[in-house]
């Protein structure tokens, strides 16, 4: 398929990059006082991986994609990602966010182009933007604005502007928790299959252990605020996931025993 | 539209019953430019009917000129449909002609015919018209002076306000010393510095655009500020993430995402100028329409006056609506989300 071979394109060398959290710390001045979000976590993640993190909302888990990110620094600890030390954004770690946070005053086509134009490399590397505007399914809305989009198709845009830069590590803050159930399921798949066909590492925030368990290989459960790992499960279960399969209906139940919901559903 | 195609069809089906509403039709869709042409041939006739009370030479052909627009009212409304857009937007502006019209021949009537409003206060339409035609030359020079002024001082004021606002949003450094000063002077009308202006200043045209610069400055740069300052940081986050440095977070960021705040800060610096400009012409500078006005009033021609304020409401209008249309091909991206 044209899309295929598109997409082939763009992967060139991007494969994974290991992504190792040691031991970190971090919280925040509040008018004063200290509130702790991250205590002491410490994960481990292989190349290729697509690990969800899952806790109550407010626990910290974003706060942790930031730091991943390199938006913000740890109190202590450190991030690595294959061996060198997070200290900054780089656009090897791409975020995609809840909000799609296109810029009003862009088209689509000049939003995807943003990472490749911030780093200077867009008039030779013109193709990528086509590329990942025809990987998401967006090609003939290229001169739309924001405005004009659903939220659907605003949090594709999102995705083929993070994906135009080669990621080796994607992070996914919550990127479906405002789309409708229809759009969030296809969406689901569809990010599976850019998963499996680029090979980038993932990390997944979500308050949503169903959208966790069909997407992940392995989904970390964190403690309320201040965030613990609570839980590290391996799903061992082939793609297509089926969201009735029992054994993943098992795993659902003991992550929201976990999460502290086990009576009431 | 709709309503006309359907008894249109009518009509070819049952031509006995159409006629009515076709003329119905037609008394509404170009009454109100008949009417216009009533009120034009109303004024062409107020000023040939009666003798003028005082010595005015463009009477007549101000007559002629009033039966001229009458008949291109009256054709162009009625004959609408085979002219295009120019006919569609006649007939929308047909009640405003119908208006002036009417205010044009009562002015002729109270002033040139029967002097119910004192002269020489109250010059008639025809001695404006004079004014025009007569003293075009020295109108012409003066609307030139003023233009140049006005653009010299405003775009001198617009960047510099554009640019400290957009360092006071960015530099929390820049803030603290710019920020106070701003407080202190922003709030001063900039025609206070008037007589300071004019004896430090080498020569009153360059006092004259400094005042204009000065008072196009503050808005443009608390707008410009507050703009930037209120960009969202989702957005640095995300230009961040995917490796933008600070120059393209300024340029590609900050500033497009500020450039709607930067417009209406430009609107009311383009407001508060125009009152320094024509301030600084009558008091100092010795071209421009403001020192027009001022020469006309000093010689009780009192038509001149109203010559030169109209072509200075024209003026001061037309670079609004440039100003508009400028900010309309911006702010492409911002239709049918904010509009202020």
């Amino acid at each position: 398929m044209v899309v295929a071979a598109l997409a082939e394109s763009i992967t060139h060398a991007a494969a994974g990059a290991a992504l190792d959290i040691e031991q970190v710390s971090h919280a925040f001045d509040i008018d004063g006082a200290e509130l702790p979000v991250l205590d002491d976590v410490s994960i481990s993640v292989e190349p290729g991986e697509f690990v969800a993190l899952l806790g109550p909302s407010g626990c910290g888990k974003s706060t942790l994609l930031r730091l991943v990110a390199g938006l913000d620094k740890p109190r202590s600890g450190t991030l690595r990602e294959d061996e060198n030390r997070i200290k900054s954004p780089h656009p090897s770690r791409v975020v995609v966010f809840q909000d799609p946070t296109l810029f009003p005053w862009r088209s689509v086509w000049d939003n995807v182009a943003l990472g490749l134009e911030a780093q200077g490399i867009l008039r030779s590397q013109r193709h990528h933007v086509d590329a990942a505007l025809d990987l998401v399914g967006l090609a003939s809305f290229r001169n739309a604005y924001p405005h004009q989009l659903s939220g659907g198709m605003a949090q594709r845009v999102a995705l083929a502007r993070a994906l135009v830069n080669d990621p080796k590590i994607l992070i996914l803050d919550e990127p479906l928790g405002k789309l409708d159930s229809l759009t969030r399921i296809t969406m689901q798949a569809e990010l599976v299959s850019l998963w499996q066909r680029k090979g980038f590492t993932t990390l997944l925030v979500t308050h949503d252990a169903e959208e966790a368990l069909v997407l992940a290989n392995r989904v970390i459960v964190f403690s309320d605020r201040p965030a613990r790992v609570k839980a590290d499960i391996r799903v061992d279960r082939p793609y297509p996931r089926h969201r009735g399969d029992p054994y993943l209906a098992d795993l659902r139940r003991q992550i929201l025993g976990l999460l502290g919901l086990d009576a009431t559903w | 539209m709709s309503t006309y195609s359907l008894s249109d069809g009518l009509a070819s089906g049952a031509p006995g019953v159409s006629r009515a509403p076709l003329l119905a039709i037609w008394v509404r869709e170009s009454g109100v430019g008949i009417l216009a042409s009533v009120a034009w041939i109303g004024f062409g006739l107020s000023c040939l009917w009666w003798e003028d009370v005082g010595d005015w030479s463009r009477t007549h052909s101000l007559g002629i000129a009033a039966f001229i627009v009458a008949a291109v009212a009256l054709f162009g409304t009625v004959g609408a449909d085979y002219l295009g857009s120019a006919g569609r937007g006649l007939r929308k502006r047909a009640p405003w002609l119908v208006a002036l019209g009417a205010f044009l021949t009562l002015w002729e009537v109270a002033t040139a015919k029967f002097a119910w409003l004192p002269l020489p206060f109250f010059p008639p339409p025809q001695s404006i018209i004079e004014v025009y035609t007569d003293d075009l030359p020295k109108l012409l020079d003066s609307v030139f002076a003023s233009v140049k002024l006005q653009l010299g001082g405003y775009l001198i004021g617009a960047t510099i306000g554009f640019l400290t606002g957009v360092s006071i949003g960015w530099s929390r450094a820049v803030g603290y010393w710019v920020h106070p000063v701003l407080r202190f002077i922003g709030p001063l009308p900039a025609t206070a510095w008037l007589p300071i202006a004019f004896f430090t200043f080498p020569s009153s045209w360059s006092a004259s655009t400094f005042l204009i610069a000065l008072a196009t400055c503050f808005p443009v740069t608390v707008l410009t500020w507050s703009g930037v300052a209120s960009v969202s940081n989702a957005y640095y986050d995300v230009a961040r993430t995917l490796g933008a440095k600070p120059s393209f977070l300024v340029l590609k960021v900050a500033i497009p995402a500020a450039l709607p705040h930067v417009f209406v800060g430009l609107f009311m610096g383009l407001g508060s100028s125009f009152a320094v400009l024509v301030v600084a012409e009558m008091i100092g500078v010795k071209a421009g329409l403001g020192w027009y006005l001022q020469w006309a009033q000093g010689w009780a021609a009192y038509a001149n006056m109203y010559a030169a304020l109209i072509v200075m409401s024209l003026l001061c209008s037309g670079a609004i609506t440039l100003l508009f249309a400028i900010r309309d091909r911006l702010l492409v991206w911002q239709k049918g989300t904010v509009k202020w």
